[in-house]
């Protein structure tokens, strides 16, 4: 990644202030999440509201930083690195915005299983442990691209491999689970659906990552299975 | 070189990329090609080991700062330094398909003029009629046949995008024109003698951008059946119009490659920071 300057400062300043605007927005995000596992664990429905309410912000941001985007390429044409990184930036926000729709997806699952009066099962812990490897997903990504670190962007798209299989076997035990006690279907659906969303919060950190490699080195280690991660 | 390494590159690629590759790998043949060019202005060496290919019917694009070599390399291939006492080369520029070295005192000059054609930064017109700037090339040759004449001429300004606004004052001189005309005369006045290689030395830096737009099409047009080479400070043209491209810098040749990898991911910091404007 070329960390020289411009010829133009305002563009300079442009990029910095796109890059400013990715980071804030991720830090909407990771919040987001993190308040959402946050109300899963103790049941603080309260928060809900607020995380449902961020998303607007979320949204808002992501509609500003493609339009700047937008912008940037048509008075800018940029090429080479600065191409990447607005190309890349333009796919990031997708995803984060995307993380910030299933922390509002959990929000609302653990509101529906604390009003019905039911607590999580103890399978609720597996989901709190996937959640909190997928929190740190979110954040070593954002830290890739803020930083431009291409090892920590790898070491995320590792982790994803394990977030997927911790994933199956909660949904392994939650199946067993309902078997053996058909009552306890209704909160097993939604900590699926809840487990669901941590998963997916996990593959968009991953694609994240994927795009701060292609920013830095112009490789496109998408749909590379585990040689992307190389 | 990013050719050579495609037949190689089999593992880990679709079907489509591949095909797509070795399509362009098939097709490539050279018309023309430098080898350890260097040129000297008296002392000034003004050229340092160029080594680089032209791809028949393909477009190169040359970029670089001013003064880094660029219009010199160009006006190598036809012998335009031999008009100035105190140059000289070393090396050789190789022209295909008979393997001719240009710059072999054996070669005429003017002979090497009939095949590639040349379009200037500065429009020139000869102070004669439009349709005669146009016709000379043709007339040199020995062609007097007046269908085949206003044919051509016709043919070779509707190439140039300058058909429509001359067509009715063809019998006026030249210098009426403006220069942006002009400029797009000298195009028609090239392209009327179906030269194998055409140079570009900033053929639109006059043109107002729908012009612009016309030339970029006509060399796109063009490439299907002759070899163009151009020099560009508009790195976007460079981008739109040329298949490879190569980065001068103080007479070097810095990077040659494939415009699009060359655009999106240069090799050389310095390529990178010149096309993305970080040079000063």
């Amino acid at each position: 990644m070329n960390e020289s300057q411009h010829l133009s400062s305002q563009f300079d300043e442009e990029l910095s202030r796109l890059r400013t605007h990715v980071l804030q927005m991720g830090g909407l995000v990771e919040t987001q999440v993190s308040s959402a596992i946050e109300a899963y664990s103790t049941g603080e429905i309260a928060s809900v509201k607020s995380i449902v309410d961020a998303d607007h912000k979320v949204n808002e941001l992501e509609k500003a930083i493609d339009d700047d985007c937008a912008h940037i390429i048509a008075k800018r044409q940029p090429t080479a690195s600065d191409l990447r990184l607005i190309l890349g930036i333009s796919k990031i926000v997708t995803d984060l915005e995307r993380a910030g729709d299933e922390a509002k997806k959990i929000a609302k699952g653990v509101r529906r299983i604390y009003e019905n009066g039911h607590v999580p099962s103890q399978f609720g812990i597996g989901v709190r442990h996937l959640a909190e490897a997928a929190i740190v997903m979110v954040r070593q990504a954002l830290d890739a691209f803020a930083r431009l670190d291409t090892d920590l962007a790898r070491s995320v798209i590792r982790a994803d491999t394990e977030v997927d299989t911790e994933f199956k076997s909660i949904i392994r035990q939650l199946i067993t689970h309902m078997m053996e006690d058909p009552r306890t279907i209704t909160t097993s659906i939604d900590i699926i659906t809840i487990a669901r969303a941590v998963e997916r919060i996990g593959d968009h950190a991953k694609n994240i990552s994927e795009q701060v490699i292609f920013i830095v080195e112009g490789r496109d280690v998408r749909h590379t299975g585990k040689e992307g991660s190389k | 070189m990013v050719i050579a390494a495609v037949n190689t590159e089999k593992s880990q690629k679709t079907n489509i990329e591949m095909e797509s590759k070795m399509q362009i790998n098939d097709n490539l043949t050279l018309k023309a090609e430098a080898r350890n060019l260097n040129f000297f202005y008296g002392e000034n060496k003004a050229l340092k080991n160029i080594n680089m290919p032209i791809y028949d019917k393909k477009v190169t694009a040359l970029i670089g700062p001013s003064g880094c070599g660029k219009s010199t390399y160009l006006r190598s291939f036809n012998r335009m330094h031999d008009l100035y006492p105190g140059n000289r080369y070393e090396g050789e520029i190789r022209f295909f398909p008979d393997n001719t070295n240009l710059l072999s005192s054996d070669v005429d000059p003017i002979e090497v003029r009939m095949r590639i054609g040349m379009v200037f930064q500065k429009p020139n017109p000869f102070p004669k009629s439009i349709f005669e700037n146009v016709a000379f090339g043709l007339r040199v040759r020995g062609e007097n046949n007046k269908r085949v004449l206003d044919d051509k001429v016709e043919h070779a300004l509707k190439g140039a995008a300058i058909w429509d606004e001359v067509k009715d004052r063809l019998p006026e001189l030249a210098s009426n024109l403006s220069g942006g005309q002009q400029q797009r005369l000298c195009i028609a006045r090239a392209l009327a003698t179906d030269p194998e290689l055409l140079l570009f030395d900033e053929p639109t830096s006059a043109l107002d951008p729908i012009a612009t737009g016309a030339i970029e099409e006509l060399v796109h047009e063009l490439k299907k059946r002759v070899t163009i080479l151009i020099v560009t400070h508009n790195m976007q043209q460079a981008a739109r119009v040329s298949d490879y491209t190569a980065y001068m810098y103080l007479g070097e040749m810095i990077e040659f490659g494939k415009t699009d990898e060359i655009f999106i991911k240069p090799q050389d910091k310095r390529t990178e920071d010149y096309i993305t404007g970080r040079m000063g």
